[in-house]
């Protein structure tokens, strides 16, 4: 495992290349341009021919230190459906075995002058690491319980296409909060453009410090246009501590059952769902889960993110709006 | 009609001399396509999709067939998408807007539509979206202003105006639909044409 050096932890200032590093280095227009971009690639997707000529040429690394399916997959369809050439290293079975530190993969893949490097780390500010000692964009695929910039994206653009006008809508977000990096992401994506959030589960498992109303009482998802639920995460959870009695103690009283929801009600999930604990077979396969849909969307908004990191993104912002498409 | 010109410049069309040119150009590419129904006009992001949507109408008005009208955006399609290993890109993305070809393309003649013909490599990015989308029988093009130096070997079909000009000016092509008023300006100005 890689010590960081303090020094090694300090935020690039003013990175010259553009990065996906965070939620936080995002403005509603860029959030805007993103979207925009995503759905315009959405509809290329349509066609007989689905690639497109934009990043022939360019290199895209995704770099993966924790397991994945939808991320990396995606990813790398993304830069397929681009063009790109692509090469995924997974730390199982590459020299992260050997014991290589995670700055001498970066430079060993750095120096194939790669032109993005998507990474995901276990450790806090990986990316903002490999963005500092490699001369690549970097697009953080997951740090940690820290943040996963893409996921946001993808559940914004998902929420427009499936439930409508972002701003005013209610979510609930259900679930293990406290090592989520996903409901981190989103919290702020929700506060760009205008989402309510309700954090709703188990007390040691809500952090107090995060913007956002919580309620321990399943009751509250409610009031929520749309409830997402978040993974039971086993893995982040410290030997020993006891975040909620059992499982099946936390299906009872939080398990996203058709009786807790309204009629109608949207559900979602960042995947992968643990089926009969934090979601019900019978949610996770209605008509009302959007969990399919997150995970087309996830295809695009990875398109747009790449496209955007390389090209710096039109000027002014007039992203393309669903209508001028439709 | 160039004193309403929010941009100065040199009047080389006004509104009349606009819709005389393309009137011409529609007679053209009736007199060129015996068969109207296999012809589509594709018009390229921005300007160009006006045009061909005024083009069909007039093609209409003197031949009673309206041709199959689409839309090309070619962004994605470009030869300068980044710079690589630059910090930023020289000049910034234009803005992504919609490709709309609703119309299956094998088999017919695309008419490739748009404002000013420059280096050629927008008509080439637009050929490479039109292929990826089906297989045409035959692409034309069709343009209101063919200014010269071309960087490609890329000829119109159909040229409303050749004008031939300096690197350093601009055509402006201004149209009701998108400026408020018809009008094809030349403006002194150092920055290059989009291409």
């Amino acid at each position: 495992m890689i010590r960081l050096v303090k020094d090694d932890l300090r935020p690039p200032g003013d990175p010259p290349k553009r990065h996906l590093l965070s939620v936080a280095g995002l403005t509603r227009d860029d959030v805007e341009r993103l979207l925009g971009t995503a759905r315009t690639f959405e509809t290329s997707l349509e066609r007989h021919v689905k690639k497109l000529p934009t990043l022939k040429g360019h290199l895209i690394v995704n770099l993966f230190y924790e397991s994945s399916t939808r991320t990396s997959s995606s990813f790398e369809l993304a830069a397929k459906r681009l063009s790109a050439d692509t090469l995924n290293v997974k730390s199982t079975g590459s020299s992260v075995d050997k014991g290589e530190s995670l700055k001498d993969t970066a430079l060993t893949l750095g120096a194939y002058d790669p032109d993005v490097i998507v990474i995901r780390h276990p450790q806090i500010g990986a990316p903002q690491f490999v963005a500092r000692v490699t001369e690549a964009h970097v697009v953080n695929a997951g740090d940690g319980k820290h943040q996963h910039p893409t996921q946001a994206l993808l559940d914004l653009y998902t929420l427009r296409k499936e439930v409508g006008e972002l701003d005013g809508l209610h979510v609930a977000i259900v679930g293990d909060v406290l090592h989520s990096r996903v409901a981190r992401s989103l919290l702020q994506a929700f506060a760009l453009v205008g989402i309510r959030a309700t954090l709703v589960g188990p007390p040691a498992l809500l952090p107090r410090e995060l913007p956002a109303e919580t309620s321990t009482d399943i009751g509250a998802i409610l009031d929520a246009d749309v409830v997402y639920v978040l993974r039971m995460q086993n893995e982040r959870m410290e030997a020993g501590a006891n975040f909620v009695p059992s499982l099946r103690e936390y299906t009872a009283r939080w398990g996203i059952t058709p009786e807790r929801l309204r009629p109608g009600q949207k559900v979602m999930h960042p995947g992968p769902m643990n089926r009969g604990v934090e979601i019900d077979p019978r949610i996770a396969d209605s008509p009302d889960s959007l969990i399919t849909t997150q995970v087309r969307s996830g295809l695009v908004v990875r398109m747009a993110v790449l496209y955007d990191v390389l090209t710096g993104g039109p000027v002014g912002v007039q992203a393309l709006a669903a209508a001028e498409v439709a | 009609m160039s004193t309403h010109a929010p941009v100065q410049g040199k009047s080389l069309l006004d509104a009349d001399g606009l819709a005389r040119t393309l009137s011409r150009i529609a007679h053209e590419i009736v007199e060129g396509n015996p068969s109207l129904d296999a012809v589509a006009l594709v018009g390229i992001q921005t300007r160009g999709v006006p045009l061909a949507r005024r083009l069909a109408r007039l093609i209409e008005e003197r031949a009673g067939v309206e041709p199959a009208l689409g839309a090309v955006d070619i962004t994605f399609y470009r030869d300068d998408v980044t710079v690589r290993g630059g910090e930023a890109p020289l000049s910034a993305q234009p803005v992504v807007r919609a490709t709309q070809l609703d119309f299956p393309l094998d088999g017919r003649t695309v008419v490739l539509v748009d404002d000013v013909l420059y280096t050629g490599r927008t008509i080439r990015a637009a050929i490479d979206a039109l292929f990826d989308y089906g297989r045409p029988a035959r692409v034309q093009l069709a343009v209101l202003v063919d200014r010269g130096h071309r960087e490609l070997p890329i000829r119109p079909d159909y040229v409303g105006k050749n004008l031939p000009t300096a690197r350093g000016e601009r055509i402006q092509v201004q149209l009701v639909e998108v400026d408020e008023l018809d009008a094809v300006l030349l403006v002194g100005s150092p920055e290059e044409e989009s291409r």
